[in-house]
């Protein structure tokens, strides 16, 4: 029986109804005082200098940005990471992105075979979509970042 | 204070253990204690989840006023906050503040289950991000921002165990090299194993009392806490914290001038009407060698960036004008979580004594401690002689 695609955390980034081009981070952005929100707050701002009476509005997060620090796991993390105790442990990498327009830094594991070696502080990144594990039923989504090729930016700018 | 290490007994009896030390110390029964604070576990079976209740049974119900506190990391410091509100309120005379913990050995790990409402459960789930892989991101950072290097990160390793060296309270008690620690597996690239404190079993107690109780039983000049700071962190909290998936945005507000590491000492000096230059030694958190670094910008010892600086130049090792983590810190502790910041307070107790031995700070008349934990709790105390 095929698998189901479903991501880690609903609601937290873009579905595969979208295309992967335009895959995006979703966070909320206070429509009373425009403090945006990752991971998302469905409920209540927590600008505590808000004036209040405003929506949380879904947004997309910007695509792009640059490395704030990066990091790599040489050993297995505890549960509930997901990984195969049998199979040899193969470190990831992980990323802390600063994204400019919402002066946020958000975290992510990079895109596989992407090593700290790739990286620098300063690096211009771009979030795209990944997969966190597979089980028997489902194919758990998540977001990676990956460095962005001089290939890529001549392509889309 | 219970030695530290793994001794593989509950936490209870490392707590109860502390607490009748801390009691012989002060020269005062069980039965004069009219309040206990604990400092909560959060791991290990019953009890576990309660610490206030549970050493107050272990050491036999008496009826005292009993609290137990929950602030992670800052548990313990909060702890004696609590209990010196208490006595400054004219609650209780005399208040036992007591922390342990039996940590289980690897990464300290979120609590079982599925729990996606949970940033620490969900940390691990989406991301498998560790405590070390913060402390490496920081580290990381440093590199990058003010050029430290792997070799002044191994030079606070190299620091701390020899001051560890003369504890005998510390868990590791041997001298290390800057070689060994270059020698060690990384754990989280830039960071290696000998950069990372360990986690630990341990226990610490004071007792605190007034000081017209101190004076009424012979202590005409006891170590005072001058101040706790227990500050939360200001919105937008614009430094990426254990254990978030990202920082608050600052595109709507500004962050406040000093992020919240800073605020948290900034905070005690203010309490004390004292400030970092009168300062005769201080314990931080260690929890990587390179927060270290970060901890002395932060309590105000050097501007940020210089705190490799510091530390080459000898200013924070045992002998140099201002020594930092002169109980070893945690790097030869290890996390006993609850216990830690009551045992950085029993080292400046001991310092301001003038009673620790090959590790005393001559003269010592003001120390300050700092910490941070989990979910937006920081504490610093500040006591004086």
């Amino acid at each position: 029986m095929a698998r189901t695609r479903r991501p880690v955390v609903a609601g937290w980034f873009t579905d595969d109804t979208v295309p992967e081009a335009e895959f995006r981070l979703l966070g909320t952005r206070c429509t009373a005082c425009a403090s945006v929100f990752f991971p998302r707050e469905d409920d209540w701002c927590r600008n505590p200098g808000c004036p209040g009476g405003g929506e949380l509005a879904e947004v997309p997060l910007s695509p792009r940005s640059r490395v704030w620090s990066y990091t790599d796991g040489r050993y297995r993390p505890p549960a509930p990471y997901v990984s195969d105790p049998d199979a040899p442990w193969e470190p990831y990498t992980l990323v802390a992105v600063e994204l400019a327009a919402e002066a946020m830094v958000v975290l992510g594991q990079a895109a596989p075979g992407v090593t700290t070696a790739d990286l620098a502080v300063g690096t211009e990144v771009e979030v795209v979509p990944g997969v966190l594990n597979e089980d028997e039923e489902h194919v758990w989504t998540t977001w990676n970042w990956r460095p962005v090729t001089t290939a890529d930016r001549e392509e889309r700018s | 204070m219970h030695p530290w290490g793994k001794w593989g007994r509950s936490f209870v009896s490392y707590g109860t253990a502390a607490a009748r030390a801390a009691l012989a110390d002060a020269g005062l029964e069980w039965s004069d204690v009219g309040s206990v604070v604990g400092a909560d576990t959060m791991r290990c079976g019953y009890p576990g989840y309660v610490a206030g209740a549970t050493f107050a049974q272990a050491l036999g119900w008496q009826g005292a006023r009993v609290t137990s506190v929950y602030a992670a990391c800052a548990s313990g410091a909060q702890a004696i906050g609590t209990a010196r509100a208490q006595i400054l309120a004219g609650l209780a005379d005399v208040v036992l503040v007591v922390g342990a913990d039996s940590t289980p050995k690897g990464f300290l790990a979120p609590a079982g289950g599925e729990r996606p409402g949970d940033p620490d459960w969900l940390r691990f789930r989406v991301l498998g991000a560790t405590n070390p892989a913060y402390f490496a991101l920081y580290a990381r950072r440093r590199m990058a921002l003010y050029g430290d290097t792997a070799e002044d990160f191994a030079r606070v390793k190299v620091k701390n165990a020899a001051a560890g060296a003369l504890n005998p309270l510390a868990r590791y008690r041997a001298r290390v090299t800057a070689e060994e620690v270059a020698a060690s597996a990384v754990v989280a690239d830039p960071l290696r194993l000998l950069d990372i404190c360990a986690t630990s079993d341990g226990g610490a107690a004071l007792v605190l009392s007034s000081m017209e109780f101190a004076r009424r039983h012979g202590h005409p000049d006891p170590v005072r806490v001058r101040a706790v700071s227990t500050v939360s962190p200001t919105y937008p909290k614009a430094v990426l914290d254990l254990p978030d998936i990202a920082t608050d945005s600052a595109a709507a507000v500004s962050p406040a001038p000093h992020a919240f590491r800073a605020s948290i000492a900034r905070a005690a000096y203010e309490e004390a009407g004292l400030g970092p230059e009168d300062l005769s030694l201080a314990e931080v958190y260690d929890l990587s060698t390179a927060l270290e670094l970060e901890w002395y910008e932060d309590i105000g010892l050097c501007a940020p960036g210089e705190g490799a600086k510091l530390l080459r130049e000898g200013v924070t090792a045992l002998g140099g004008r201002l020594p930092v983590n002169t109980s070893g810190g945690l790097g030869s502790f290890g996390e006993a979580v609850p216990a830690q910041a009551i045992a950085q307070v029993c080292e400046l107790t001991w310092q301001l004594r003038g009673t620790a031995g090959d590790r005393q700070v001559q003269g010592a008349r003001v120390g300050i401690t700092a910490n941070q934990g989990l979910f937006g709790h920081g504490s610093a105390v500040v006591a004086v002689r």
